[in-house]
């Protein structure tokens, strides 16, 4: 299965891909940088917790599944999983063609769902200690770390756009538009981050 | 702006919920027997009341899910929120707010 659906490395386009350049300019040392992450594979599950489906998928990310809103089962450096909804996932991990097959192998036919979504959002890394405020321009969800801390993620709204906006560290935080958005979103972003390149009065 | 509890996510912006009328309207037991009357009271007719109202919302941006409340049409306060399929809980309309 996983053959036929490879696309050779070299043709393939990410969606800010030609936004790079614009990207690593608007980036200033120390304070706030921003940078695609092309081609991570997400993998929405659906499950209801308490059933055999949800079991077997749990065990299948290797990490679990996430109880709550805000908690991301595993983290960043390998595959993880954030809370969506009681019963909505996204599994999420740098390239893994093998998740999606092996996720639904562990579905079986049990109630529940497995789709391979990693063409459906886009991933931005906005980095540094003025990211949150950056973020703060327009996103309504409460970014405090007494409310946000480090690997929580949540479905909130930046740029008048809905995305997913996960803590991926101290200072890190990947955003999650729609592939269709994601111009709108580095255009955004790189005007929100414009004031941080010149030094704040004292 | 308003808070609203979803009861899965939290309090979150008002602006990324949906509302959906009236709670508890049942569907009908046999639609086929109802008169063209009772149909349209079905369908058309609802409370409007002014004090403490059992609604429908969904977390369109967020869990996206379903869930009732009681909120006072007067003041606009949500009372309680509460899961879909949960009984109603008992509210006393009081003064003033508490978010
Ligand atoms: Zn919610």
């Amino acid at each position: 299965m996983a053959n036929d659906t490879l696309i050779d490395t070299d043709v393939r386009r990410s969606p800010a891909q030609h936004l790079a350049a614009q990207m690593e300019a608007a980036s200033v040392a120390g304070r706030v940088s921003l940078r695609e992450i092309a081609f991570t594979t997400q993998i929405s599950l659906r499950s209801a917790p308490g059933g055999a489906a949800h079991a077997a998928l749990s065990a299948a990310t290797g990490v679990g599944l996430p109880a709550t809103v805000g908690e991301v089962a595993g983290d960043v450096s390998g595959t993880a999983v954030l809370w969506l909804g009681p019963d909505e996932f996204l599994a999420t991990s740098p390239e893994n063609i093998e998740l999606a097959g092996a996720l639904a192998a562990a579905l079986g036919d049990e109630p529940g769902q497995v789709v391979d979504l990693s063409a459906n959002r886009s991933v931005l890394e906005l980095e540094g200690p003025d990211a949150p405020l950056v973020l703060r321009k327009s996103c309504p969800a409460d970014l405090h770390p007494r409310a946000f801390g480090v690997n929580q993620a949540i479905t909130t709204s930046l740029a008048n756009i809905p995305v997913l906006l996960w803590r991926t560290g101290e200072t890190s935080w990947r955003i999650f538009p729609r592939a269709s958005f994601t111009e709108h979103t580095v255009h955004w972003l790189i005007d929100a981050m414009a004031e941080f390149a010149v030094p704040p009065v004292a | 702006m308003m808070l609203i509890d979803c009861p899965n996510c939290g309090p979150r912006n008002e602006n990324e919920f949906k509302y959906g009328g009236e709670a508890h309207v049942a569907y009908p037991e046999d639609p086929n027997a109802l008169s063209d009357k009772e149909w349209s009271r079905y369908l058309f007719y609802r409370q409007n009341k002014k004090g403490i109202f059992a609604e429908r919302w969904v977390h369109s941006g967020g869990c996206r899910k379903w869930f009732n409340a009681l909120r006072d049409t007067v003041t606009y306060e949500f009372k309680a929120v509460y899961r879909a399929g949960e009984a109603r809980p008992e509210i006393q309309a009081t003064e003033g707010g508490t978010r």
